[in-house]
């Protein structure tokens, strides 16, 4: 009996000590290592990708904003600023629930079913307001045309992309609120549309950040 | 091009990748697992721990290394966790509470990665490089060892010495999981996936005002965490997170990443026990399974039933526009067939059908490939019952490798087969009929009994995905699939180091006309439809009230 519990004192102490030399080395030496060369080559990327406009950091083009204006009054959802290009719903977003000295996005989905009463009808009510948003005078917005990531919520809620489809069905609107020709505005569009990489590989997408600065610097200048 | 053919090119492009790794990283870690050599920081290593590496061990001394070794890194992951409070670069976050540090260490150890806690508001810098990522790094090694075990149970005779666990333990880490860690974090930071220390701060946005982003050693740790098949994400977005999985690329990329050990173990099963082509058999039963599933996710997912993606006009809830459906899908498939759990979109909003796909995915066992080294253990006790089977039916003695399957094997490798789906269902069947569980669903009727059962079988599986409506955050749960993974992971490598200890003692027997012929494609077949009906015979009631009933009613 006591020899059993001397042999299982000594494996857990072998054990031990195997854990802390892989600490070491897979939790300190590591990320450490792998942080400097980061750093060392890919500083931007490794510190998030942040872009700035008129020499200010405005985010980052990996992380998708939300381009409102401020809340009114006994308002609990703010309106969309329809003078920006608009990005997808995000209603998997959470907020900070503990730890809450600080204000921090939690990423996330709605995980709500295919057959959710919930999710059918929140994709109902982003689906009405895209028609009645982007259609102005001289341009009805079909509801065949809205595309499925103009009314859904994507899976880390950052989705800093739409598709071409959806940043098309804004242009109208987009040049009647800026007070742009419609080409001008489609012309920015189509310069900031990127495709599948390599031409296979995921989504054709369209940067809501890039396009609103790129956009930004247009208004500015006419 | 349509995106249904870029999904195809992609998974196309996906299988040539994994098809150029296949030979040379399967030769090389037959040799990280054969070589007498040890390499210098090896022997530092070997020093730290006072083991010496060159000491045979017998199945049972090789077991309990393993669980010395695992118990030990609970402990100390748990306690990490719950002296966050007081350690220092823990960016001023609180300690865990003590169900949530339980269920979080267990998951870590098991390679789950189930994951109760939201990462950007929990686990500071401390807790997720020299914690999390560290069992990442080391569960994985800890399954290749085991099915290193069992492989050289197989291929050695009349002694029953099965290697040390140590020396396969360090090999596997510094020799195979670190080196493609390396490689795999620089490449996604080069495509945007952040690594830095910078903690919570402050950035402008367009609009005004600033928002708040948690920095830290992201790419390090998504890296390790698809090598390794672990799939605990930095943030709770996990890989759908732009700061994990920031291109369509990268999204390929990791997709490869979970798949490429799994599958070359087949190459090393091959080429340690003298048979390439039996390697090439037990591959072609993983792959068979793998792109049958994909089809399948892919159809489904395109076709988007079910009234809210109708809605919507396409299978986009929960899913990344520079992603989109097709990639998202392959993605879906390979994480639930193999141990890994990492999402790049949410299963739970997936397609009735669909979400069924990734549950019975797991519930084969995730054998197809499986996890690093689980995948393929499950499938070798899987290829035994196997040729139980067809020895049942002409009425001869089964072998396999050369090795008599007889009733000390049997029993061995049907204990294995049955802990899992015992667990699953008793721990889904006691959450239902219990009256508080049931309120952590966030859906109801159907979808909410799949999320359950997603969650027992995402914990005793050691995948870590899950339906991520439900609640996981009570005591209940916390408790209940922590003991669902220590239990699904440790149980059954009980079953197989046995089973490895007894093969290795046999003296092997010669091949005849009457022997199964294991490396032809009969028994690929013979293979694929085993699982496939020992699976379904196991959960057919199960998946029938949830993903079944959701989607044959959409």
């Amino acid at each position: 009996m006591n020899n059993s519990v001397s042999n299982t004192a000594r494996l857990l102490w072998a054990g031990l000590r195997a854990l802390l030399v892989l600490t070491l080395v897979t939790g300190v030496i590591y990320p450490l290592v792998v942080t400097g060369i980061a750093q060392g080559i890919f500083p931007g990327k490794a510190n998030g990708s942040e872009i700035k406009s008129n020499g200010q950091v405005v985010g980052s083009s990996l992380i998708g904003q939300s381009y409102n204006l401020p809340l009114k009054k006994g308002q609990e959802t703010p309106d969309p600023d329809l003078k920006w290009f608009q990005g997808r719903p995000q209603n998997g977003l959470g907020a900070n629930s503990i730890n809450t000295q600080y204000k921090l996005i939690l990423s996330g989905a709605t995980n709500l079913s295919a057959d959710s009463k919930v999710l059918v009808q929140q994709v109902k009510d982003a689906k009405a307001a895209v028609i009645k948003d982007n259609s102005v005078p001289g341009y009805t917005v079909e509801a065949s045309q809205v595309p499925a990531d103009a009314v859904t919520s994507s899976g880390s809620g950052l989705d800093p992309d739409i598709s071409p489809a959806y940043a098309d069905l804004q242009v109208h609107r987009i040049a009647e609120k800026n007070g742009l020709s419609v080409a001008q505005v489609q012309k920015l569009v189509d310069e900031h549309t990127d495709g599948r990489t390599l031409g296979f590989i995921g989504e054709p997408t369209v940067n809501v950040l890039e396009l609103n600065i790129a956009l930004k610097s247009l208004v500015t200048k006419s | 091009m349509g995106p249904v053919l870029a999904g195809v090119l992609q998974l196309l492009a996906l299988i040539g990748a994994l098809a150029l790794a296949y030979i040379p990283l399967g030769n090389y870690m037959a040799r990280v697992y054969s070589s007498d050599k040890h390499l210098r920081v090896e022997k530092w290593i070997y020093k730290g721990i006072g083991a010496d590496p060159n000491t045979e061990m017998r199945w049972p001394a090789y077991l309990r290394s393993v669980l010395a070794f695992s118990a030990v890194g609970v402990l100390f992951l748990y306690l990490l966790q719950r002296l966050q409070g007081i350690l220092p670069g823990s960016l001023g976050f609180s300690s865990v509470n003590p169900a949530q540090s339980f269920n979080t260490a267990v998951s870590f150890v098991t390679n789950t990665n189930w994951q109760s806690y939201y990462g950007e508001q929990t686990m500071g810098h401390v807790v997720q490089t020299a914690g999390l990522a560290v069992q990442n790094f080391v569960s994985a090694a800890v399954g290749i060892a085991v099915a290193v075990a069992l492989v050289r149970g197989f291929a050695r005779s009349r002694t029953g010495e099965l290697g040390n666990f140590w020396a396969d333990l360090v090999r596997g880490t510094i020799r195979i999981l670190v080196p493609l860690s390396v490689v795999a974090a620089l490449v996604l930071v080069a495509c945007g996936a952040i690594q830095n220390f910078s903690g919570i701060h402050e950035v402008g946005q367009f609009m005004g005002g600033h928002q708040q982003w948690n920095g830290g050693a992201v790419a390090s740790q998504e890296a390790i965490k698809e090598v390794g098949t672990n799939g605990g994400g930095y943030f709770n977005a996990n890989s759908a997170h732009p700061f994990e999985n920031p291109t369509p690329f990268t999204n390929l990329f990791e997709i490869f990443l979970l798949l490429v050990i799994p599958f070359a173990l087949t190459r090393t099963f091959g080429v340690m026990v003298g048979s390439i082509k039996q390697g090439y058999a037990i591959l072609a039963t993983m792959a068979t399974i793998w792109l049958g599933f994909v089809a399948l996710m892919m159809w489904t997912e395109f076709a988007h039933h079910g009234p809210a993606l109708q809605a919507a006009g396409g299978a986009m809830e929960g899913k990344e526009t520079r992603i989109g459906v097709g990639a998202s899908s392959i993605f879906a498939v390979s994480t639930t067939l193999t141990s890994t759990g990492a999402v790049d979109s949410f299963h739970s909003s997936f397609t009735g059908l669909g979400g069924g796909i990734t549950i019975l995915g797991m519930q084969l066992g995730e054998i197809a490939p499986g996890g690093t080294g689980s995948g393929l253990y499950g499938m070798l006790i899987m290829a035994v019952i196997a040729v139980f089977i067809a020895g049942l039916m002409v009425g001869r003695t089964p072998e396999y490798l050369g090795k008599k399957i007889g009733t000390r094997e049997m029993k061995l490798a049907a204990c294995y087969i049955l802990i899992t789906p015992a667990l699953v269902l008793i721990f889904a069947a006691a959450s239902m009929a219990l009256p508080t569980p049931p309120h952590s669903m966030l859906n109801s009727g159907a979808h909410g009994f799949s999320e359950v059962l997603y969650a027992f079988t995402s914990a005793a599986n050691n995948n870590g995905s899950a339906f991520a409506g439900l609640n996981a955050n009570t005591d209940w749960f916390n408790t209940m699939t922590g003991l669902a993974m220590v239990l699904g992971r440790f149980l059954p490598m009980v079953f197989v180091l046995a089973l490895a200890g007894s093969l290795a003692e046999q003296k092997p027997v010669p091949v005849t006309v009457g022997t199964l012929r294991t490396e032809k494609p009969l028994f690929t077949g013979l293979l694929v439809g085993a699982i496939l009906i020992i699976t379904g015979l196991t959960y057919f009631p199960a998946l029938a009230l949830g993903p079944l009933a959701e989607g044959l009613a959409s």
